[in-house]
């Protein structure tokens, strides 16, 4: 009676031990598979920094690059453009200190840029991911408007910062993606300082 | 009305869940002294699954285009994270396939496990043997190597043997005048969704017909003629826990197999892998020494060993079909090796040593020494199937026990 | 039963091993190759780039991926990108760029007859020692457009870039058919120098055919060990529910 009883103890042991190791070879089997779907050499070839020459791009001009397959906005604002944009008066604006918006640190001032005159964003409407169209003339939308993007899908509104106006559907300023200078002339898209 | 609470009470008022876990696995009463051949069907299953997950993570990066598939091949073994463990698995999965059936096969020819009433068991084994070699045979034009091309351009162009159709035959095949990228996108659909439905369904099949029969043994005794009061089998013990737990034994020790090849030898000195299919696909030169994978060499001698090229196609296929007519051909009353009379141990241990000089013979580059000795082992292996209901009758068997031993 | 099981194994195995017999005509040398020798392979990469890039391209090969795994990198595990541009990187390009060379398709075919072919995998292809041997055996030959022919791939298109360092040879053939080869014009290199340099570039195109092969030895030591545990408790655990049987 008890040999059969401790038998029934090693039983239980053993089952449960091979039961967990083989539960932790299966979690270990299962990395390759997952594994495989991070990004590839080549997908991480493709999404390297993108290097652009800003050497000829004009005042109140705007040039877009594609990083990452997305459209990146680099503007030129001219003194007027920086005068417009910090005349916005902050209650029209949904977050003027971009505290929800997605920006590196060196991005986070009233401006949002490294160099006050050159803008880098994220070319995509934060609400559903349209490219908004660039608006930078005084009056150009309506009597009030200071200058800006409007993304036509559904009508969101971006003053030459890039920060959202309260009153539109997107939730949030445009993004900054991380940028650095390498000289005067040339801006790296996707390496920050 | 089962008035139980539980969450495994309330899926059996709606679906057989229990009934089927009893019926299949927990209540199944299998011989007790089921040996090491009788591993191989439990070991077939994995591969089975195993083919099929790591072909389905290789179909994540792979381009069955004719321009981009050997490329995608090298991104998976260089680029995709782990990309080159994926791709070795299933190399290796494809040799270790076949391994694990013929040994499956043989398994039924030792202890008589195609005999009444197991005929249709065998029978839908062997569809699925064929889907099996037709799945290898697309899977293997999919990396576009030379070896993948002029394979698959030698063994279409077979048909091209039929007669009258012949040519429209071959010309269907391919979906070209060549064997191409049109011919590579078909066999790619073919290989990664029409045959693996087939074959889970055909496994499936398989596991309930031998269910309803119940598996044979080394003795070839019918268990179910001796039940004890309860109804049970007086030499079956139930498959679970008994036959789980020892299959799980099996399934380790295989898997180590498995990873000495995958980690050491994935080439396996190019039977696995042959160099030449790491050399892109050329339709303007034809490689020094074209072979089919070493699974299919015994039927590949064959074929060769017939002067005639029609004639050559039907030895081979009857090489294949033959096996569908052995329940029939077997007049023994005895089902197990153990208890048969010299004449079929002979004839099969000839025709094994045969079957195996073929596939030998197959890979080698024909001689006509070769070709004589590949004539002469295909006698025997035919000699094996058409001579059966002779030397099977005459034969002296021993008395079968009732009991197993 | 078990003699029988035994014997149908042993036939089977035995007459298989006879598969492996398959034997090559030609003689060829075995490359000593080592693609743990990461020095070799730096100094494999080199010669590569310098003697063989301009025509070959290894497309299947990334600068930024090679280097770190031929461990150009420093204390920190960073790749040395300086190091790499220099030495390795003839005509520009981003780091991330795959190893293309400068000669198109139709000027390969219209200078060589045949457009160089690519190498990524010509270590898996040709194997290892064909390629030791062939970067050997060239000799002096002025019925061919490059003044050389080869003994381990007649009639080969390709000039022997590498005459500099072997010097040139010439090819006879005594009584008893065998082939030899007699240096009749020194080059930069002793014979046992010119071996290594050739066995540096080998041992490099063996790395490239296939880059995870370290990785995947390695990673086999944890998983058969892994497995031979495993394989050992699952035993006890079956044996343990057998004692029921019988």
């Amino acid at each position: 009676m008890n040999s059969y009883k401790m038998n029934l103890n090693r039983r239980k042991f053993l089952t449960n031990t091979t039961a967990a190791v083989g539960g932790i070879g299966m979690a270990f089997a299962g990395v390759p598979f997952i594994g495989s779907w991070l990004p590839s050499a080549k997908a991480k070839a493709l999404g390297a920094p993108v290097e652009v020459d800003i050497s000829q791009i004009q005042e109140g001009q705007k040039i877009t690059v594609a990083w990452r397959g997305q459209p990146i906005f680099i503007i030129n604002r001219s003194q007027e453009n920086l005068n417009m944009a910090r005349s916005v008066s902050n209650e029209q604006l949904r977050d003027p200190n971009s505290n929800e918006s997605l920006q590196p640190e060196y991005a986070r001032n009233d401006v949002r840029s490294i160099k006050d005159n050159i803008l880098v964003l994220l070319g995509l409407c934060t609400h559903l991911g349209c490219v908004p169209l660039y608006k930078p003339k005084m009056g150009e939308l309506d009597s009030s408007w200071k200058g800006g993007f409007f993304c036509p899908c559904h009508g969101s509104k971006f003053d030459l910062s890039g920060r959202v106006f309260k009153g539109v559907p997107a939730p949030t300023n445009l993004s900054i993606p991380p940028h650095k200078y390498v000289g005067s002339s040339r801006l790296i898209i996707g390496e920050g300082a | 009305m089962d008035k139980e609470n539980t969450l495994i009470s309330w899926v059996d008022r709606r679906f057989p869940l229990t009934e089927l876990w009893e019926g299949h696995v927990a209540k199944y009463y299998a011989p007790k002294n089921l040996n090491f051949w009788y591993y191989f069907g439990a070991l077939s299953m994995v591969v089975l699954v195993l083919q099929i997950i790591t072909g389905i993570w290789l179909t994540m990066n792979y381009n069955p285009s004719a321009e981009g598939a050997f490329d995608s091949v090298e991104y998976i073994m260089r680029d995709v994270p782990f990309g080159w463990l994926l791709r070795y698995m299933h190399s290796t999965g494809a040799s270790f396939f076949f391994i694990v059936v013929y040994l499956h096969m043989l398994r039924a020819m030792l202890y008589g496990s195609y005999k009444k009433p197991r005929e249709l068991v065998w029978i839908i084994g062997l569809l699925i043997y064929l889907c099996l070699m037709m799945e290898a045979f697309f899977g293997y034009l999919l990396p576009w190597g030379q070896m993948s091309f002029w394979g698959a351009k030698v063994i279409t162009s077979l048909f091209g043997a039929v007669p009258f159709i012949g040519d429209w035959l071959m010309e269907i095949i391919r979906g070209d005048f060549n064997v191409s990228g049109v011919t590579l996108n078909r066999f790619f659909a073919l290989h990664v969704v029409a045959i693996p439905l087939i074959l889970l369904g055909l496994v499936g099949a398989h596991i309930i017909a031998l269910h309803e029969v119940g598996s044979n043994n080394p003795d070839g005794v019918e268990i179910k003629k001796l039940k004890n009061a309860e109804g049970i089998p007086k030499d079956g013990i139930a498959f679970h826990p008994y036959y789980t737990s020892k299959d799980a034994v099996g399934l380790v020790f295989f898997l180590i197999l498995f990873s000495l090849v995958i980690f050491y030898y994935p080439t396996m000195g190019g039977y696995f892998l042959e160099a030449p299919n790491f050399d892109p696909a050329n339709a303007l030169v034809t490689p020094e020494h074209i072979a089919p994978v070493w699974y299919f060499t015994p039927f590949y001698a064959i074929l060769r060993a017939v002067p005639d090229k029609l004639a050559g196609v039907i030895a081979m296929g009857v090489a294949v079909v033959i096996f569908f007519f052995l329940p029939w051909l077997d007049r023994s009353k005895v089902k197990s090796i153990r208890y048969r009379g010299p004449f079929y141990r002979i004839f099969l241990t000839l025709f094994i040593i045969s079957f195996v000089i073929l596939g030998w013979l197959g890979m080698e580059v024909p001689t006509p020494e070769k070709t004589l000795l590949a004539q002469i082992c295909s006698l025997i292996y035919f000699s094996f199937f058409f001579l059966m209901p002779i030397y099977t009758t005459l034969d002296k068997n021993k008395p079968v026990p009732e009991r197993l031993t | 039963m078990l003699k029988r099981n035994i014997l149908v194994f042993l036939y089977t195995i035995l007459f298989s091993s006879m598969a492996f017999s398959s034997g090559s005509s030609l003689d060829l040398d075995k490359a000593n190759v080592n693609v743990k020798d990461y020095a070799s392979l730096q100094r494999g990469a080199k010669i590569y780039m310098t003697t063989c890039a301009t025509c070959h391209s290894l497309k299947y090969v990334r600068y930024k991926e090679m280097a770190q795994q031929i461990e150009m990198v420093d204390s920190s595990g960073d790749i040395l990108v300086d190091v790499v541009k220099d030495g390795l990187m003839y005509s520009g390009g981003k780091i991330t760029d795959t190893i293309i060379s400068a000669l198109s398709k139709d000027d390969g075919d219209k200078w060589f007859g045949k457009s160089p072919p690519d190498l990524s995998l010509v270590a898996r292809c040709r194997g290892v020692d064909w390629l030791y041997t062939y970067l050997r055996t060239f000799y002096k030959d002025d019925s061919k457009i490059w003044g050389v022919n080869n003994i381990t791939f007649p009639d080969v298109a390709m000039p022997h870039v590498l005459l500099n360092y072997q010097g040139l040879k010439s090819v006879s053939e005594d009584s008893s058919h065998h082939v030899n080869l007699k240096l009749i014009q020194q080059g930069s290199l002793n014979e046992k120098e010119f071996d290594l340099m050739v066995l540096d570039l080998v041992n490099f195109l063996s790395y490239v055919g296939e880059p995870h092969q370290v990785e995947r030895r390695r990673l086999g030591i944890y998983v058969i060990f892994f497995l031979s545990v495993f394989l050992v408790i699952v035993y006890l655990m079956k044996r343990e529910y057998w004692k029921d049987v019988k």
